[in-house]
């Protein structure tokens, strides 16, 4: 399988049952390369965002495959998915979830503690540097729910990428941003594609959003129209 | 690592709902400490009502039963072998109640390690003779230091000094309820008449008051070589020889190879006092099932506060779960903050259980029939400590158990889609 290719998906099918059988995805495929940033856009209940679910592996009740990195994801159990979800895929969603409990620097240290791979002072070290990256190293010691709604969000990517995964996926990251936050974000995601190099996926009916992105899907009626 | 990281959010989110984690932990602090309490005053009074009979109760009592012989005559003549032989009217023979060769048997048993102690008793039937009035009594005759050292004789002996039936000469102890008939103080003399119709005067040296008031009217105690003097005896009469085992349980059978070998009868202290184990056990399982029920409430009450964390908590749970925490990793998340109120508030219960004992413990109780206690009874047994501790965290773990399964089913994707 070709290396460079972080994520595949291969004619999937996905239905709603309740309380009538209603197709939400047809025969969708596509392949997302290293280092790609790519916009899934469509209206509202064109199957987008049912989509990242799937991609994301949360979401197991589909037909088709799913590879990421080379790997199938059918048939795996719900503990080896989350091993997945925790090593190769951040997420960022449109309401930024953190954990209000925890302070600005361990919401973003928690996957990387949860992947167990470093130390807590290496992940430390981690964290702050992707807090660094996005320029909000200050709000560190913050408790999560201090924050406004942009600082949240790049919180939220600070901790997407604490384990430098293969891919972030993002779910309408700037829905619930005004004008200058939205920016804000974008340019972050702009930055990170280009200089790092980090495969990016963001759903989006943000069309301003969407043009400015490397490659841009779209979707009507559960299909995907254009490439 | 993981271990670690679980307990570490599990506190995040025990500590951000403190006032609720308080409710849950007082429900547990409650119930163990109520456990705690209750067991304690009620095995307390237990052992004391036991303590009443048992402490002074020997174990095993050898003595001579009044009964006819059981081989009589007939059956040994070589004539009537082969027959059937009914007797009627059979008489209690010339049989007496003086256990012979006492002394050696006494010695033979003093060897015997199962025996713990030994002490000869001799039981004389007199009337205390007031005035015109005859009152029937028992003078018990007993080796004050043996009696005391295992039946506790000194605690019931509540004026005078019991050691003095053995150093003043015709002297007596008599029951409370009797020195009342008798109007008698110590100091005073005492007349009694034996069945044979001797007469002995007995100085009164002190009081008992054994807790049971009908055995305090009839009941005196004079030392062994005092008693014999009274029935006119030799100095190696004894009717009765009680003894103490090193274990209680061991008595029947025990009881079963001494009337053999000592050719007496044997009684144990099971067969003798059987009602007592009833009440006792009785008693024992209506405090566990009180302490029990405390703490199925309060195991209801941390499920209840574990379901309602679990809804205010669901996007917490979603997040988690996106950013690669198992469900199973959920489910430890919650059945250790379930477990951590069931550790703390029972912790607390048995310190605040330990405390409220010792409370009891100091609250006077004062009652005639019980001379030697002061304060109302505690049994400070450390297996109710263990029972308890055992009991609040299996509690917490099964009120955990199916919130934290709910929790670990949640669907981040229903969560997440759903705002």
């Amino acid at each position: 399988m070709d290396e460079s290719i972080v994520l595949q998906a291969e004619h999937i099918n996905k239905s709603f049952h309740d309380p009538v059988t209603i197709p939400v995805l047809k025969d969708v495929s596509l392949i997302i390369k290293k280092g790609e940033f790519v916009s899934v856009t469509g209206k509202s209940g064109c199957g987008k965002s049912t989509l990242l679910y799937i991609l994301s592996t949360m979401d197991t009740d589909y037909e088709g495959d799913l590879y990421i990195g080379g790997q199938a994801m059918r048939g795996r159990t719900e503990k080896q998915l989350a091993r997945v979800r925790n090593e190769s895929i951040g997420f960022v969603f449109q309401f930024h979830y953190l954990l209000n409990e925890f302070t600005v620097l361990e919401n973003v240290m928690l996957p990387g503690l949860k992947l167990g791979i470093h130390s807590e002072v290496e992940v430390k070290d981690l964290a702050m540097d992707r807090l660094n990256t996005l320029g909000i190293q200050s709000l560190a010691a913050k408790k999560a729910d201090q924050l406004s709604g942009g600082e949240k969000q790049r919180v939220a990517i600070a901790r997407a990428l604490i384990n430098s995964p293969s891919i972030v996926m993002c779910d309408e990251p700037t829905g619930n941003l005004d004008k200058k936050n939205s920016l804000v974000v974008f340019d972050i995601f702009k930055k990170l594609a280009e200089e790092n190099k980090q495969t990016l996926l963001v759903v989006t009916h943000d069309q301003e959003f969407a043009k400015n992105t490397h490659r841009t899907i779209e979707m009507e009626d559960g299909r995907i129209i254009k490439q | 690592m993981n271990a670690h990281l679980i307990i570490r959010i599990a506190k995040a989110l025990l500590l951000a709902r403190w006032k609720q984690t308080l409710v849950a932990a007082i429900g547990v602090t409650f119930s163990i400490t109520m456990f705690i309490t209750l067991l304690s005053f009620m095995t307390g009074l237990n052992d004391l009502l036991d303590g009443l009979i048992l402490n002074r109760t020997a174990h095993i009592r050898l003595f001579n039963e009044i009964k006819p012989s059981l081989d009589q005559p007939i059956n040994q003549s070589k004539d009537y072998k082969g027959s059937y032989n009914f007797i009627r009217s059979i008489k209690s023979g010339s049989s007496r109640q003086e256990i012979y060769n006492s002394q050696a048997i006494m010695q033979a048993l003093r060897k015997d390690n199962r025996v713990t102690g030994v002490a000869p008793k001799i039981t004389a039937q007199v009337f205390f003779n007031d005035g015109s009035i005859d009152i029937t009594g028992v003078v018990n005759g007993i080796d004050a230091r043996e009696e005391s050292s295992l039946f506790h004789f000194n605690d019931y002996v509540t004026q005078g000094n019991p050691l003095d039936i053995e150093n003043v000469s015709n002297s007596i102890i008599l029951g409370k309820g009797l020195a009342a008939k008798l109007l008698a103080n110590i100091g005073d003399v005492v007349l009694v008449t034996t069945a044979k119709q001797q007469q002995f005067s007995l100085k009164v040296v002190g009081f008992f008051q054994s807790g049971l008031q009908e055995l305090d009217k009839v009941q005196s105690y004079a030392s062994i070589g005092t008693t014999q003097k009274i029935l006119g005896k030799p100095s190696d009469y004894v009717t009765d020889i009680q003894l103490k085992m090193v274990d209680i349980n061991q008595a029947p059978t025990v009881a079963k190879e001494f009337a053999k070998l000592f050719n007496a009868d044997a009684e144990d202290i099971q067969t003798a006092n059987s009602q007592f184990e009833t009440g006792s056990s009785v008693r024992s399982l209506i405090s566990y099932s009180v302490g029990i029920v405390l703490l199925i409430v309060a195991g209801f009450g941390i499920y209840n506060i574990l379901n309602m964390m679990i809804y205010e908590k669901m996007d917490s749970i979603a997040i988690l779960k996106a950013i690669g925490f198992s469900g199973l990793d959920v489910n430890r998340i919650f059945l250790v903050i379930a477990i951590s109120i069931g550790f703390f508030g029972g912790l607390l219960g048995l310190f605040f259980g330990f405390l409220l004992s010792m409370f009891i413990d100091q609250i006077p109780f004062n009652t005639p029939s019980l001379p030697t206690i002061r304060t109302y009874p505690i049994n400070y047994n450390p297996a109710f400590y263990l029972i308890a501790s055992i009991f609040s965290l299996v509690t917490t773990y099964l009120a955990g158990w199916a919130p934290s399964r709910k929790a670990s089913k949640v669907d981040p994707v229903i969560i997440i889609r759903g705002k």
